[in-house]
């Protein structure tokens, strides 16, 4: 097809048209507000947190210039420690977990059954609850005496009791049949092998009968924690409450998963490959930039923890087991007035989400595969 | 450009410098010719309620000054960004422990020179809270309502465990003896009420230590978290965990619902005894008006008589921040709320007692706290106690929470978690006082 004709004028030697210069002096006068906001709003204050990471600060009085005093006293803070191991724990269970569970949930709501539409709002609206009412609701969830969670483990305590009990009872069977298959087609040896294992599991049962288990099996009381009093379990709780929140990553997931080419799958199919073998080298390689883009927000969004934990674990209680990063700067920052520590803390937190991207994009290079490329 | 565009570019622009000006002028002078005032308070509810009245009768006592009363949540943080972008509100109501660190920072109004003015002199206050209205023999502040606070105990559960309802506990050795008689579980060993929980409500976790005469402060540049009085407050806070299970006690504890809600521990007589302040009897008056209940100075260690009425004090104050508009009208208000009918008044609607050393007869007689005398009594008391005066509190505090929260939930060793709150602490106060040195000395020069 041949060039179509267009109708811009030459370029005069300056580079813009009087109609251009126009045109841009009036989008700039348009945008202006945004460009104020954003340079007094953010850009100021970003370049200023720099300043005052190295004065002693308090907001109320002029900020004093002391070197790098405040980055070493980070250096040796216990509390600072505490709060960047308690959001290192969280993101690495949260961050995988999520992206694991985000797309397995995509991949349920692409498979084009009927009410489709349904299953994926349904999946999405916990994202729509506002932080704080999440963090409100499942204080509910996890409370030690009435919360829903402790009643569905209670309840469960008979039904968990009595399927431990008659799988301890069919053990000699299971073994017999494990041991006997596992050792090979010898017809002798297969033999010894059931026995061996009819013999274990006969083993277990009578011990399970001396020391008790099968009459305290039958009554199990399975007694869950306190879920936010107790400083083991705290983070746990806060992990299995991330995963709440799946539903944008989901959505982007499924918009990613819609892109795949169909003729790679039909290619597979003629290669005899079964799901497995598709999802493994079509649909997670296609999906490659889609995972890169879902993890690199998930760590900027875990190492930025703040109104959920603010709002169930005040100070990071019990023990500042549940003190996360963004708490302890908001406190330093506001509570205690010591902004140019804060800020400090605050630059440590860029560098660490920074490097963590970083190394999330130095990793994809050899597994991330673009459509184009 | 066609006309129609440049129309429309023209007149957006100029809407766009129109809604800039409307947003940056300066307020307009007010029509009635008064000095108005802004009045930043920290209070919802009812005890808004009581100070808005007080506002409502300042502006109608005089035709010179209406004050706009606002109430702001977090006041503490707005008023120092506020203050810090050099537009504070006129007045502003404070906790007693944002006083020292606010003063320290000059963020603050002196008051002295008002008070010698206007005759306000400490002695028309009892010293426990005018104590905490002062920093460095300055005046900071002054009084709105104040706090003491006494061991209430449910007499009902006292019937049931067969123990006297009229008889509180003097000791804590007593105090003991009856959480143990009142302690109830279920088939399965639950716990369904307690007889005593230190960490119930938490709100004096810092404080312990006190009711056995030590202290967290002397003064100076030396914190004193390890001194043996601190230590056998922690181990008598210990003991509770250790008896009756911290993992049974945590799963407990986690069925209590917010203070002010009918699931309190108390008002849901789930715990027969908890330290609670004056303002008590009105939170019962409205979750739990048929709960049977009285209030007694809380006990003290046998061997230790001299401590009796021991209680953590606080108050609630009025300031001047530095920079504020109207300081002298700002004065005129707060000097209003001092007098002792308006004082009086407020603290009647809150449901609190008056921190005025005056207090008229009327007051204690016509109370809705039916144990206000107690209350007035513990005040005026010479074992009252508050928070350390210094500015790092903040952050003192939060480590004794978490000292607390050790000891009570993993069961560590006091005087481990007191000598990690003192190695923390240390150094922090001996650089905020360096710190306010060095900047005393670069004023003067």
């Amino acid at each position: 097809m041949p060039p179509m004709p267009h109708s811009v004028p030459p370029k005069r030697p300056s580079g813009l048209t009087r109609v251009q210069k126009q045109d841009l002096r009036n989008a700039m006068l348009f945008i202006s507000p945004w460009i104020v906001g954003f340079v007094g709003l953010m850009a100021y204050p970003i370049v200023m947190s720099i300043y005052y990471s190295l004065c002693d600060f308090s907001v109320l009085q002029a900020p004093q210039f002391v070197g790098a005093a405040n980055y070493r006293e980070l250096a040796s803070d216990d509390v600072f420690r505490r709060a960047m191991s308690n959001t290192f724990v969280y993101a690495a269970a949260a961050i995988p977990l999520g992206i694991v569970l985000a797309f397995i949930i995509a991949m349920l709501l692409n498979t084009g059954v009927k009410g489709m539409a349904v299953y994926r709002t349904i999946f999405f609206l916990p994202s729509l609850v506002p932080a704080i009412a999440m963090g409100i609701l499942w204080l509910w969830i996890f409370n030690g005496k009435s919360g829903i969670l402790n009643y569905l483990v209670q309840s469960a305590s008979r039904p968990v009791g009595w399927a431990t009990l008659g799988l301890l009872l069919i053990s000699p069977l299971f073994l017999a049949w494990f041991l006997g298959r596992s050792l090979g087609d010898d017809g002798k040896l297969c033999r010894w092998g059931a026995l061996a294992g009819a013999v274990a599991g006969f083993g277990l049962v009578g011990l399970g009968w001396k020391v008790g288990w099968i009459g305290s099996l039958t009554t199990l009381e399975l007694n869950p924690p306190s879920w936010l009093s107790d400083t083991f379990w705290v983070k746990p709780a806060f992990i299995l409450m991330s995963l709440w929140g799946t539903g944008h990553a989901v959505v982007i997931y499924l918009a990613g998963l819609q892109n795949v080419p169909v003729h790679l799958y039909e290619a597979a199919d003629l290669d005899g490959a079964n799901w497995w073998e598709k999802t493994r080298n079509v649909t997670v390689p296609m999906m490659s930039p889609v995972i890169l883009f879902n993890g690199i927000m998930a760590i900027i969004g875990t190492f930025n923890f703040f109104a959920i934990p603010f709002v169930m674990a005040p100070g990071g209680q019990p023990a500042r087991s549940a003190y996360f990063l963004a708490v302890n700067l908001f406190d330093n920052a506001f509570l205690y007035l010591r902004m140019g520590y804060a800020s400090a803390m605050a630059w440590i937190l860029f560098l660490i989400v920074f490097l963590l991207t970083m190394l999330a994009m130095k990793l994809s290079e050899k597994h991330v595969h673009y459509g184009g490329s | 450009m066609s006309i129609g565009r440049r129309l429309a570019t023209t007149g957006l622009t100029i809407l766009m410098v129109l809604g800039f000006w409307l947003m940056f002028r300066p307020d307009p002078a007010p029509a009635d010719g008064k000095v108005h005032i802004r009045y930043w308070e920290k209070w919802t509810g009812f005890e808004e309620a009581a100070m808005r009245k007080v506002v409502e009768r300042y502006n109608k006592s005089q035709d010179r000054v209406h004050v706009n009363y606002l109430a702001v949540s977090q006041v503490d943080q707005k008023m120092l960004l506020s203050t810090s972008g050099g537009n504070p509100p006129d007045v502003a109501g404070l906790w007693d422990y944002n006083v020292v660190v606010y003063a320290d920072y000059n963020a603050l109004r002196p008051l002295d020179d008002f008070c010698k003015r206007d005759g306000i002199t400490a002695d028309q206050y009892l010293p426990a809270y005018w104590n905490l209205c002062t920093h460095n023999n300055g005046i900071y502040a002054l009084p709105t309502t104040p706090a003491s606070v006494a061991l209430h105990w449910n007499r009902k559960l006292f019937r049931e465990a067969g123990l006297d309802p009229d008889r509180p506990p003097k000791t804590l050795e007593e105090l003991d003896e009856m959480a143990d008689k009142l302690i109830q579980r279920d088939r399965s060993g639950r716990i369904e009420v307690m007889g005593y929980l230190p960490a119930e409500p938490g709100w004096w976790n810092w404080g312990w230590g006190y009711f056995f005469g030590g202290s967290l402060w002397p003064g100076g540049d030396q914190v004193s978290a390890v001194s043996p009085e601190n230590m056998r407050a922690f181990n008598w806070v210990k003991g509770y965990s250790d008896r009756y299970g911290s993992r049974d006690i945590q799963v407990f504890q986690s069925g209590f619902g917010n203070f002010s809600s009918p699931q309190n521990a108390f008002m849901a007589e789930q715990v027969a005894m908890v330290l609670q302040g004056v303002w008590m009897a009105n939170y019962i008056n409205n979750t739990n008006p048929s709960l049977d209940w009285d209030a007694a100075p809380f006990p003290h260690p046998a061997d230790r008589p001299d401590l009796a009425n021991s209680t953590p004090v606080g108050l609630d104050v009025l300031v001047i921040p530095a920079g504020a508009p109207h300081p002298e009208e700002a004065w005129d208000f707060i000097r209003f709320v001092q007098q002792q009918e308006n004082m009086e008044f407020l603290c009647h609607e809150q449901w609190k007692h008056s921190p005025l050393s005056s207090v008229s007869e009327a007051f204690l007689a016509n109370h809705r706290n039916k144990r206000i005398r107690l209350f007035q009594d513990l005040a005026a008391s010479n074992n009252t106690f508050n928070t350390p005066r210094v500015g790092i509190w903040r952050e003192w505090q939060d480590e004794m929470n978490s000292a607390f929260q050790k000891i009570w939930t993993s069961g560590e060793d006091p005087e481990d978690a007191l000598e990690y709150v003192e190695r923390r602490v240390q150094p922090k106060l001996a650089r905020y006082l360096d710190n306010l040195e060095r900047r005393r000395v670069a004023a003067a020069n």
